[in-house]
């Protein structure tokens, strides 16, 4: 096995180019499970830990961009206000020693459909910035990223550099049910975006797919349904019509944790309580300006 | 392939490092540092958490190959003059004896970095911030509540050492 430590973000590229069957490291609390356990022996490995430019991020007012080596700790200090869906979903990750090297890049990297990250990038919009020495920069749509039960969209060549999305332009919550409050893979996840000023409604399914997957149809019909200039009260008719449909989003399976069926109903019930939370954080937002 | 890692102080260079081990491994099987335990392999419990460059990461989950320049703090580290016989132990670790936080002792190495981390952040923990602080440390003897014990006593003794 070789273990290769790119200095550079251009030397890592070089690596990947040379080396396609190289697996990337950066927290490595998904890599390191499989080699500790066998069950993974790559050729080798390509440790980004080294590249620090991967481990910051830019904000100039529009689009945030976000290193792909940035761990879920320090995005949620630094990076929980303008980002709150995410950083809800980065505190549920494993326990504190996870979240201190666990990033995002990486969640992206393993494409997991528990990944927790996922939900609440597919509801925001976000998009991955994915890099080739061959071919430069590709700008690649969460929603078109997950390709397969751990699959992406990446090329052999191509190393994943960041995500870019918009500071929250409005309220973002994201849900997960699990055995305990740490140390938990998703038995299934949700998350919900409003864009007021879009009028319209994002959301991200996890664990209940073979990808992380947006709930399409429930997007619409809540971004119809909504009253965004008068933030009238939700109708619990409509809430609970947007439950199902997210439920019908789904296409979840039976496995140890949990069935089929109870997926699809607490991902209705997710979906209604994020809504609602969600949706009176918009109306209080507009009872605050009127006062 | 060799890897230079500075441990507890002290720069090291090992030599024969698999590439795809861990620097748990590395810790405890080149290095005769056993402090650090192997329990789950998978960042479950805890058990083998060090500081790397001051953050608490668990060692398992590290490549031996990524602590290559890197500073790594291990339990055996904590201990005032811990190279020495007349080492005395941090406040954290004599908190653990007093209180009796330790049963079996397998999970305690773990316990005290990840202890010795929230205060050194957070010198006066809630009970929730020492809950969250430790939910990624398992123990099987203790229920907990000795632990729970420990650290408010470190805490105490650690905010009246710099009244």
């Amino acid at each position: 096995m070789d273990f290769l430590r790119p200095p550079t973000w251009a030397d890592a590229l070089a690596a990947k180019a040379e080396h396609p069957d190289a697996v990337p490291l950066q927290g490595g609390t998904d890599v390191m499970v499989e080699l500790n356990f066998g069950a993974r022996r790559p050729a080798a490995l390509l440790d980004l830990t080294r590249i620090a430019d991967l481990a910051g991020w830019d904000d100039d007012g529009g689009r945030i961009r976000v290193g792909a080596g940035v761990p879920y700790a320090r995005l949620i200090d630094g990076l929980g206000d303008r980002l709150p869906g995410l950083a809800q979903a980065a505190r549920t990750v494993g326990s504190p020693q996870i979240r201190n090297r666990g990033t995002v890049g990486g969640n992206l990297g393993a494409a997991s459909p528990a990944g927790d990250s996922h939900p609440p990038l597919l509801a925001a919009g976000a998009v991955v910035e994915a890099e080739s020495a061959a071919r430069g920069t590709r700008m690649i749509p969460a929603a078109e990223f997950y390709t397969g039960v751990k699959r992406n969209a990446l090329a052999p060549d191509e190393l994943i550099r960041a995500f870019w999305t918009p500071p929250a332009p409005g309220p973002q919550y994201f849900s997960k049910i699990g055995t305990r409050n740490a140390m938990v893979i998703a038995v299934c996840s949700f998350a919900i975006a409003l864009h007021p000023e879009e009028r319209r409604v994002g959301t991200g399914i996890g664990s209940a797919a073979p990808t992380p997957v947006r709930a399409v149809a429930a997007e619409e019909f809540l971004s119809a349904e909504l009253d965004w200039e008068g933030r009238t009260p939700l109708a619990v008719s409509a809430a609970q019509r947007f439950g199902a449909l997210v439920a019908d989003a789904a296409a979840p399976i039976d496995d140890v944790r949990g069935t089929a069926d109870y997926r699809r109903h607490a991902l209705s019930v997710m979906a209604r309580r994020t809504l609602t939370w969600a949706w009176n954080d918009h109306a209080g937002d507009s009872r605050r300006e009127a006062s | 392939m060799r890897v230079n890692v500075t441990v507890n102080g002290a720069p090291q260079t090992v030599d024969d490092v698999w590439e795809g081990e861990s620097l748990l491994y590395m810790l405890r099987e080149r290095m005769g540092l056993p402090g650090s335990k192997n329990a789950c392999e998978q960042g479950e419990c805890g058990s083998c958490t060090v500081y790397l460059d001051g953050v608490p990461a668990c060692s398992c989950l590290v490549a031996a190959g990524q602590a290559e320049g890197r500073e790594v703090r291990t339990v055996e580290g904590l201990a005032e003059g811990s190279t020495g016989a007349d080492g005395r132990l941090d406040p954290v670790q004599e908190a653990f004896v007093e209180a009796g936080a330790v049963q079996c002792g397998f999970c305690t190495p773990g316990l005290v970095v990840q202890s010795h981390d929230l205060i050194s952040r957070v010198p006066d923990p809630s009970d929730a911030e020492i809950r969250e602080a430790l939910a990624g440390n398992l123990c099987r003897c203790t229920g907990y509540e000795k632990i729970l014990d420990a650290v408010r006593l470190a805490a105490r003794r650690r905010a009246e050492a710099s009244a």
